[in-house]
């Protein structure tokens, strides 16, 4: 079979357009994971099982089951349900974007307070101790003491999941959203060049990560200053 | 400024973790100005015991009176107590992602509320103390383990605690660092603080002490004057442990 470039710079530009779409669903769903993530982290290490379990059995749910059947569940499911399509909730769930942004938070969000938990646990127990022994009160610990030292702990796998992330929002595809993927997709129905068109979407998948790996690098390298020997 | 009652009273305390009972009727009185030395056996109980007089551990029999408050689960009073009490760890226990400055002020602006100026004096003046000002705005990785052992005396003291607790504070150095932090350590006693250390530097307990206590299996085994317990110990435990440690 031959490789037709001209293929490729012809679709590129159409695909390019979804690359906003495809940020729209990164980014909102990492933030609204992310606060997901601290409640459902503040629950699982509150010590009281009323907050543990519902926790517990939320993230086993969710890092249960694949994502693909979560969108699903999510677009076709929900507006079947009556109490939903009369709630103020339904606005968010009539639209694909809503149903995408939903299905990618509580997924995000059950990964994501695992990693933060980790980052918790890694505090050393001396430190906090040493904060307790100078009077500081457990909340005081906790913002000043253990919420910095556990998100720099935890960024490297924070990191991971946020790349990890980048490649479901392409999953939003599949229930009608024309980010890249869905672009391509709909090229591909056009001009049967599956080959050209999709590598070159997973270039641009692969320069976005690059791109996104710099950055956590950065951040990586801000925390974690107070690590480095060398002043 | 002399009270009639001791500064730290410790009755009858006794101190389980699960089965194992880790103190077993440990009565103490320590004066102000008192100059303590606990030393015995790992796992003898003398971590334990003046981790109990902040609270990092419950004790669960017996009475610890600090300054006129009793050691129980009301948060205000163990918060008073905490105010008075400054501890210095084995392990240093600096704060890692502050400078040192940051790492000496933020208990006196959360717990004391100092004004920022105000701490920042302090905390200089603290580190003038321990000898290491210019090392105010480093990390304390960058620090030497002496170094940073005399930064987590000097922010014990910028609370200005009543009392300062040791738990053997140059057990994780080098050699050749023990010093510097024994030298810091006897300055202060010089100076009146009430002390209770737990270590084995027994040079400093015959120079220092006022008392020296010597626990094992969670007791307190013998509790004399330096002269009398190193050179006239009365248990046969206290000779065995004092035997092994002056052997070399």
């Amino acid at each position: 079979m031959s490789f037709d470039l001209s293929l490729i710079a012809e679709a590129l530009p159409k695909m390019l357009v979804g690359i906003g779409l495809t940020f729209q669903l990164l980014i909102l769903s990492a933030i609204l994971g992310l606060i997901l993530a601290i409640g459902l982290m503040l629950m699982r290490i509150s010590g009281k099982w009323y907050l543990s379990w519902p926790a517990q059995v939320y993230i086993y749910v969710f890092r249960g089951t694949p994502i693909l059947v979560q969108i699903f569940i999510v677009y076709y499911g929900f507006p079947q349900l009556d109490f939903i399509r009369d709630s103020f909730l339904w606005p968010i769930f009539r639209d694909p974007f809503g149903c995408a942004i939903v299905a990618l938070t509580l997924n995000t969000g059950a990964y994501v307070s695992e990693i933060l938990r980790g980052g918790v646990l890694g505090v050393d127990r001396g430190v906090l101790e040493a904060g307790e022994a100078l009077g500081l009160s457990k909340p005081q610990r906790f913002i000043y003491l253990t919420t910095p030292i556990a998100t720099r702990l935890a960024l490297p796998a924070y990191g991971n999941d946020i790349i990890s992330l980048l490649k479901s929002t392409a999953l939003a595809s599949t229930i009608t959203l024309m980010d890249m993927t869905g672009i391509a997709r709909t090229i591909v129905a056009q001009t049967y060049a599956p080959y050209e068109i999709f590598i070159s979407l997973a270039i641009i998948y692969m320069i976005l990560t690059f791109f996104i790996q710099k950055l956590l690098a950065r951040i990586e390298r801000y925390l974690g200053r107070y690590a480095e020997r060398e002043g | 400024m002399t009270s009639p009652e001791p500064l730290i009273q410790m009755l009858e305390v006794g101190k389980h973790f699960g089965t194992f009972q880790a103190l077993k009727g440990i009565n103490l009185n320590v004066s102000k100005g008192e100059r303590i030395v606990v030393c015995g056996p790992s796992g003898s109980g003398k971590s334990t015991m003046i981790r109990c007089i902040n609270r990092l551990e419950k004790h669960d029999q017996g009475r610890i009176i600090i300054d006129g408050i009793e050691l129980t689960d009301d948060l205000k009073d163990l918060n008073a107590v905490r105010r008075e009490v400054g501890m210095v760890f084995q392990s240093f226990n600096l704060f890692p992602h502050m400078t040192i400055l940051n790492n000496l002020m933020l208990a006196q602006k959360l717990v004391r509320k100092t004004p920022k100026a105000e701490a920042r004096d302090v905390a200089m003046h603290y580190l003038e103390r321990v000898k290491i000002p210019e090392q105010a705005g480093k990390y304390p990785i960058q620090l030497s383990g002496g170094q940073q052992q005399r930064v987590a005396i000097a922010r014990a003291l910028c609370m200005k605690p009543e009392v300062m607790l040791f738990d053997e504070p140059t057990s994780a150095l080098d050699p050749e660092m023990i010093n510097e932090v024994l030298e810091v350590m006897v300055d202060l006693a010089r100076d009146g603080m009430t002390m209770i250390c737990v270590t084995h530097e027994m040079g400093f307990a015959r120079s220092v002490a006022d008392r020296v206590i010597f626990m094992d299996t969670g007791e307190i085994v013998e509790e004399a004057e330096p002269e009398t317990f190193f050179n006239a110990p009365r248990n046969e435990r206290t000779k065995l442990f004092l035997s092994q440690i002056l052997k070399h």
